[in-house]
């Protein structure tokens, strides 16, 4: 059953929320202690919260669209109701005074946070390997990663916990997890969802996203969260369609960009992905190839334009006011510089040095203002690209889930991961991948779509999942 | 030997709110830490939102400073690690500001060059308690919108400096967008340097005096390494206004790398040209032209204007008096009389007793012949010095004037009690006059018009002829 349904049950009084939440509540018994999907859960609190909004439905009163849905929420995002960590030593034991702007949002619209996500520390990392808390598991393959860095949410999606969770997408962050574990991930439109809450990584490229096991979810959801708010200044005020969109594959170009396949490509990854082509060209839609030349630069433009900004972003985890402190009898400088030393792991740390480099004096042009030029192109080739056709479909990743400990001590191969998601964020534009392998370890197949798009790209998911 | 300086000046603007959350600004009465949020203690996931007064004010300013005001502009990181400091970087403005290419007229008629206008955020404050071994936090302050004014490096000496940040303070002030007069709501840095010599950067300039005295210090300092055959250095130097002298900076400020790169979390700022004229069309006379116009309406000297209008505050209070009565009369009362009265008591005329209604009534009073001169001076300093009305001054010191027929009668008695004086009269001794009106003052406690009664006197001792 997706989200909807449950939703739907729920309300007509066919199925109680606390009911449903004592069904979850079995499935993390069972699978939580061997998956390690979630840093912080309150249960007891959620079961409370579920029987409060039976209640009020009893009573006839309104309920919400997310009515006693349980959802994880990964732990870059600020909760007033748990400790927010983003994976890191920096913030353990870190509670935030104030709900984020989709937490609110889920609030209103009566979703029960039950839980926060694990995470690769500071979303930093394609396999959830970093996370001070513990690697998570990949639910389909406990031996494999689930992704990264939102694979908490996507392995607590994945064995059931709940049916809905949020992520966010840096260069690929929501998509990665939900093609190693076999579920949907959608990265909304640069703009399109509030950031307010989102614990910073690289702000010109963050964007929180919803993660489900259904198509349903991830419309719910994402409806939910994309409403208006005034606190982000880089959010687009636009009121969204809402009605149905009607899609004819009839009248659809499919682009196919060369950049995105063959080499780095693992084979099995790209004949599935193709086979999804093959059988949306029977139903009627024009495949085309097209091209994105400036791909070739992509992934270093990315981590150039990440890594500064985390430089900057990452500069107030100082042990002055909140989160991990060191008892130091010794000057400011001393004192901060230790705090950094331990609190930060290896990767944060090497992220930080790269990015501070790149942005100093004698090298800003050398790489900072040569990124964004690359920026500049990427989004050009994409505005081309979308001028002769609908959508663009790639493989999310260009392999399937690895081995827990088999790429974490190189990270130039992990980076190399992120090569077809990171094109999307650099551009700002939505994307969502969607399960296409039904046997054996997941594959996932990206839709790229043109600016606010989200609804669009929904519907063509469901064409491809159409009988 | 020619100076060169040169000034970088943050101002507080007054706007209610912070820049980039909705804290009140007024920090200065509250408990630390009591007006912060998320977003002004950079708490993890916070976002800034900007201020739109902050930005109408910082326009407002540029418009008043003859800038240009940019059709957009951007907010840089300035990045560097300070426990004041809570995101570990300032929201600042670096190749695109909002203001650039203005001027400022001093007092001496010479034109200083404003090279631009920025706005940023004030950091938090350090506080280290004597006797303690820790420093504490407060973060009130952080997020304060500040307006950096930077010059081009026109002025040659201290007065001049000092003139300049006078005058920024009186502009701002007739904006009503700063008011000078709080604790530490003018910083500046200094840039000095004499021919022949490397650039000395003076910080921690926090008053206006302070400005004057660092300066003359630092002309001082590296004249005399001149004189010796030393080299000046090109460094920073920190200002300590109680000893008034400036120090080699502890951290080397010039090695920093602030790293500014635009600020990801606030896009391009545009400012239409509707926007711009509709501030510029509610921009308030300002001090020069008030001076100009005071002198034109009310006929009174360059001096007098002058005084009249170094804060908005005085000049409306000047104004209003002038139009009920004479305005040349109240200007020398207000610009001479009070102005001594209050500089004598170090209080400035907002902080005063004394209010508009009341030099009204005195400068009536004086005009009607109903008090002397000297009487009306005396109420003046009671009504400041003892807060009370000028009418009920009059009545309890007995100060109103008295006719010239009670003088008459005075006079008379006077010269009869004194007849060695009709003597000395007699003998051509002018003193005499003198004499028996300073007899007829004390009779009368000051109340007769010392002019009149010396005529009377006069008249009266020839009449004895
Ligand atoms: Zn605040």
């Amino acid at each position: 059953m997706n989200a909807k349904e449950i939703v739907n049950e729920i309300k007509r009084g066919e199925k109680t929320a606390a009911g449903f939440l004592f069904e979850c509540k079995n499935k993390i018994e069972k699978k939580e202690e061997e998956i390690n999907a979630f840093i912080s859960l309150d249960l007891e609190r959620s079961i409370e919260k579920a029987k409060e909004i039976d209640k009020k439905i009893k009573e006839g009163k309104d309920v919400g669209k997310l009515a006693g849905l349980p959802i994880a929420v990964k732990d870059s995002i600020t909760t007033s109701n748990f400790k927010t960590t983003c994976g890191s030593k920096m913030l353990e034991g870190y509670h935030p005074p104030y709900d984020s702007t989709v937490v609110s949002k889920i609030k209103e619209e009566d979703g029960i946070v039950i839980g926060k996500a694990n995470c690769d520390e500071f979303c930093m990392g394609s396999s959830t390997e970093t996370s001070y808390f513990g690697s998570t598991r990949n639910p389909v393959d406990e031996e494999r990663v689930p992704g990264g860095s939102s694979g908490g949410s996507a392995a607590s999606v994945k064995y059931g916990a709940n049916p809905l969770a949020l992520g966010s997408d840096t260069g690929g962050s929501v998509r990665c997890p939900a093609s190693f574990c076999g579920v949907y991930g959608l990265k909304p439109t640069y703009g399109q969802v509030s950031r307010y809450g989102l614990i910073a990584y690289a702000s010109s490229l963050d964007q929180i996203g919803p993660i489900a096991n259904s198509i349903e979810g991830i419309s719910l959801l994402f409806n939910v969260i994309s409403g208006s708010n005034d606190m982000d200044s880089t959010k687009v005020e636009e009121e969204r369609g809402g009605s149905q969109i009607e899609l004819s594959l009839n009248d659809l170009n499919i682009g196919i960009p060369k950049e995105f396949y063959g080499e780095g490509v693992d084979e099995e990854v790209e004949e599935k992905v193709k086979e999804n082509l093959d059988q949306l060209r029977d139903k009627g839609a024009k495949l085309k190839e097209i091209s994105i030349p400036s791909m070739e630069y992509a992934l270093s433009a990315y981590y150039i334009v990440a890594m500064s900004e985390a430089s900057s972003n990452l500069a107030r985890f100082d042990g002055i006011r909140y989160g991990f402190k060191q008892k130091m009898n010794d000057n400011w400088e001393k004192v901060f510089s230790q705090v950094r030393k331990t609190g930060f792991g290896e990767e944060v740390r090497r992220r930080i040095m790269l990015g501070t480099y790149a942005l100093s004096t004698g090298y800003y042009e050398k790489y900072y203002e040569k990124a964004l030029k690359v920026r500049t192109l990427l989004k050009r080739d994409f505005e081309k690209a979308f001028k002769e056709v609908d959508f663009i479909i790639t493989p999310t990743m260009p392999f399937r889930a690895f081995e827990i400990d088999e790429k974490i001590e190189d990270p130039l191969s992990l980076y190399m991961a992120d090569i077809l998601t990171v094109p999307v964020n650099m551009a700002g534009l939505p994307s969502l991948s969607v399960p296409c392998e039904t046997n054996g370890l997941p594959i996932g197949l990206q839709i790229i779509g043109d600016s606010f798009e989200e609804d669009r790209i929904i519907e063509l998911a469901r064409k491809i999942k159409e009988e | 030997m020619d100076i060169v300086i040169g000034l970088e000046v943050h101002i507080q603007l007054q706007t209610n709110t912070k820049l980039f959350c909705g804290c009140s600004t007024n920090y200065r009465d509250s408990k630390p830490n009591k007006h912060t949020c998320p977003i002004c203690l950079g708490l993890p996931g916070s976002l800034p939102k900007l201020n739109q007064k902050a930005l109408e004010y910082g326009i407002k300013a540029g418009l008043a400073l003859d800038c240009n005001i940019a059709d957009s502009m951007q907010f840089h990181r300035k990045n560097y690690f300070y426990p004041d400091l809570p995101k570990g970087f300032q929201i600042s403005q670096y190749d695109s500001p909002l203001a650039t290419e203005g001027t400022v007229e001093l007092s001496n008629g010479k034109k200083i060059e404003i090279r631009r206008i920025h706005l940023e955020e004030d950091p938090g404050r350090l506080e280290h308690p004597a006797g303690k071994k820790q420093s504490y936090v407060d973060y009130n302050r952080s997020g304060v919108p500040l307006l950096e004014i930077v010059t081009e490096p026109d002025m040659s000496s201290p007065q001049e400096a000092r003139d300049f940040l006078r005058k920024i303070r009186e502009i701002m002030e007739y904006l009503k967008i700063f008011d000078g007069g709080l604790e530490g709501s003018l910083r500046c840095d200094a840039n000095i340097s004499i021919e022949g010599g490397g650039r000395a950067e003076v910080k921690n300039i926090s008053s206006y005096k302070g400005a004057e005295k660092a300066l003359n210090y630092e002309i001082t300092r590296q004249k005399n390494l001149m004189r010796r055959g030393k080299e000046v250095k090109r460094e920073t130097r920190h200002f300590n206004e109680e000893q008034g002298i400036t120090k080699p900076s502890r951290e080397k400020e010039e090695e920093h790398d602030y790293r500014y790169f635009p600020e990801p979390d606030l896009p391009r700022v545009t400012i239409s040209k509707e926007k711009i004229k509709e501030i510029e069309e509610s921009l308030p006379e300002l001090p020069d032209e008030k001076r100009d116009r005071f002198q034109k309406e009310y006929g009174l000297s360059q001096d007098q204007a002058e005084s009249l209008t170094t804060s908005l505050f005085l000049a409306d209070f000047y104004e209003e008096i002038a139009c009920q009565i004479d305005p040349e009369l109240t200007a020398t009362w207000v610009a001479d009389t009070l102005k001594g009265e209050l500089s004598y008591r170090g209080i400035n005329l907002k902080e005063s007793n004394i209010e508009k209604e009341d030099l009204l009534f005195i400068l009536r009073y004086l005009k009607e012949d109903e008090i002397t001169e000297k009487g009306a001076i005396k109420v003046m300093r009671s009504t400041l010095d003892e807060n009370k009305k000028p009418e009920k001054i009059i009545e309890e010191e007995n100060l109103r004037s008295i006719s010239l027929d009670e003088i008459s009668e005075i006079a008379k008695r006077v010269i009869k009690e004194n007849p060695e004086a009709i003597e000395d009269y007699r003998q051509g001794k002018e003193k005499a006059v003198n004499y028996l009106v300073g007899q007829v003052m004390k009779e009368t406690n000051g109340r007769a018009d010392p002019g009149e009664t010396n005529k009377l006197i006069q008249k009266q001792l020839e009449e004895i002829d």
